[in-house]
């Protein structure tokens, strides 16, 4: 069964006809070629085909597109243009945040989300006070990405540059 | 994957109407677990009907006796619970337990009913090539007797030896909450300590809801214990991995004496386990480490173990007296 959908992907409107069955990460990287977001594991567990959907950050996988018509997407490469990159791809770059770079769009746009929760407020499992602001310490920033692997282990660089952007600088 | 019909509803009650009326129809809400389970072929429904738009996105105070409760949508997700000012103020368990499970990512999509409705991680029930009675029933279980780890210690039958994953059920079973179900004929309560079966002989059954039923919302009453609790987790990493074994604790005191104790554990039966006789045995009684641990070890009377899950009984022995002695103390905040 085909239903058509619209889906603004960084900034650009799209009307296409998917299956029920399709993905929300296969109708953005095939339907629509936007191949940013990556398959990793394609089962919700390392975090590669992040994106921001309607604001949050969102797996793509474990999600069926016919599901999310309407939805507003910003993926990592819709973040900012290569000559004005956002404050997290810079701080990725500075610190050398990656290796391979498969994952580096979905840890990208959860980084971003991760910033925007603290921000809010939102406690996390390391919190010790459930009702305090949380701070951007390294056990909460660690605790925050865990739902993005990299198997290159790019992880302290990865700390490093979301500490950046955080505002905590080289610690 | 088989080819699929999709609606989405307008209305619960056409949502029920829809899925009571087609054997081989399923509710799609956050989606974190049945789509994984279309692609792993655990499930091939011939219509999802999409609920995750309809209105059950509040959270509500209500009036309850001794207080304030809670009641909340069930398509809250798991993300906006754990963060709602009141559940971390007066339920703190409950955001615990949400921030204890999943990812950032999974927490923004999961929804709360969702999260309770969840089918067990069991490694069996989750290949398809592999014989398992909760998947296909009549087919036996692959776990006696093979990878035996996250087994069952409390209530396991001979045809399903499975935990229940979810760490949010454990909470809201120790703190009395109920779910609003509806179903063709109207609504009703369950309370969630009625909500989730133990295997016996129908092990596809995970829950008392018939097909087609709606959880609309969870109910959660105060108390002091509800205040005073929290969720103490045992699991593999640090972070993303489903429990070894947790424990949802309540307290309320007087003076060093318990007054009212909730306890409910998860990752050892294919409920959670509300620890019945343990709060019965320290009711009235000091509350000391080891007041606890002879509690816990009377609820673990019964247990069963192999040797690939023994570790399991002194593991949530422990983590109880942890969890206990921690709020007794006052050494987690909220």
């Amino acid at each position: 069964m085909d239903s058509e959908i619209s889906l603004t992907v960084d900034g650009r409107r799209h009307t296409v006809a998917v299956d029920t069955r399709t993905t929300l990460l296969d109708a953005l990287r095939d339907r629509l070629g936007v191949t940013s977001p990556k398959k990793g594991c394609d089962h919700g567990q390392c975090g590669s085909c992040t994106v921001l959907l309607d604001g949050r950050r969102h797996l793509t996988c474990l999600a069926l597109a016919v599901s999310y018509d309407g939805a507003e997407i910003v993926t990592a490469a819709g973040l900012g243009p290569e000559d004005d990159l956002h404050p997290i791809q810079e701080a990725f770059l500075d610190h050398d945040g990656l290796q391979c770079g498969y994952c580096t769009p979905g840890q990208v746009c959860s980084a971003v989300g991760v910033l925007d929760e603290l921000k809010q407020g939102h406690p996390s499992h390391v919190s010790q006070d459930l009702e305090a602001t949380p701070e951007p310490s390294d056990d909460e920033l660690r605790e925050r990405m865990s739902g993005n692997l990299c198997r290159c282990g790019a992880y302290a660089n990865i700390l490093a540059a979301v500490r950046e952007a955080a505002g905590r600088g080289q610690a | 994957m088989r080819e699929l019909e999709y609606v989405r509803a307008d209305d619960a009650a056409s949502a029920v109407a829809l899925v009571s009326g087609e054997p081989e129809a399923r509710f799609l809400a956050g989606g974190t677990n049945l789509v994984d389970h279309l692609k792993l072929g655990i499930t091939a429904p011939r219509l999802l009907v999409d609920v995750s738009r309809l209105p059950l996105d509040a959270v509500e105070e209500y009036d309850a006796p001794g207080g304030t409760g809670l009641r909340i949508g069930a398509n809250v997700r798991n993300s906006d619970l754990a963060a709602h000012p009141a559940v971390r103020a007066s339920w703190p368990a409950v955001s615990r337990a949400l921030l204890a499970g999943a990812s950032g990512q999974i927490r923004h999509q999961a929804t709360t009913a969702g999260n309770l409705l969840q089918r067990t991680r069991c490694v069996y029930f989750q290949d398809a090539t592999t014989p398992c009675n909760k998947r296909e029933p009549g087919t036996g279980c692959s776990a006696v007797g093979g990878y035996a780890r996250y087994n069952a210690v409390l209530g396991a039958s001979p045809d399903c030896v499975t935990v229940h994953p979810s760490d949010l059920a454990v909470a809201l079973t120790a703190l009395d909450a109920q779910v609003v179900v509806l179903g063709v004929s109207g609504e009703r309560r369950i309370p969630m300590t009625g909500l989730h079966r133990l295997p016996g002989d129908r092990p596809d059954l995970d829950t008392v809801l018939e097909h087609g039923d709606l959880i609309t919302a969870v109910e959660l009453p105060p108390s002091a214990a509800a205040r005073r609790s929290t969720y103490q987790k045992a699991r593999d990493r640090a972070s993303y991995a489903f429990a070894l074994v947790s424990v949802a604790a309540g307290l309320e005191l007087d003076g060093d004496v318990v007054r009212d104790v909730r306890i409910a554990w998860g990752g050892v039966a294919h409920r959670p386990w509300r620890a019945t006789r343990a709060e019965d045995a320290l009711r009235g009684q000091q509350l000391t480490e080891e007041a606890v641990l002879a509690a816990a070890e009377l609820e673990l009377e019964g247990a069963t173990t192999t040797d690939q899950n023994a570790y399991k009984v002194p593991m949530i022995r422990n983590t109880t007296a942890l969890a206990c002695t921690r709020l007794a103390a006052g050494e987690v905040s909220r």
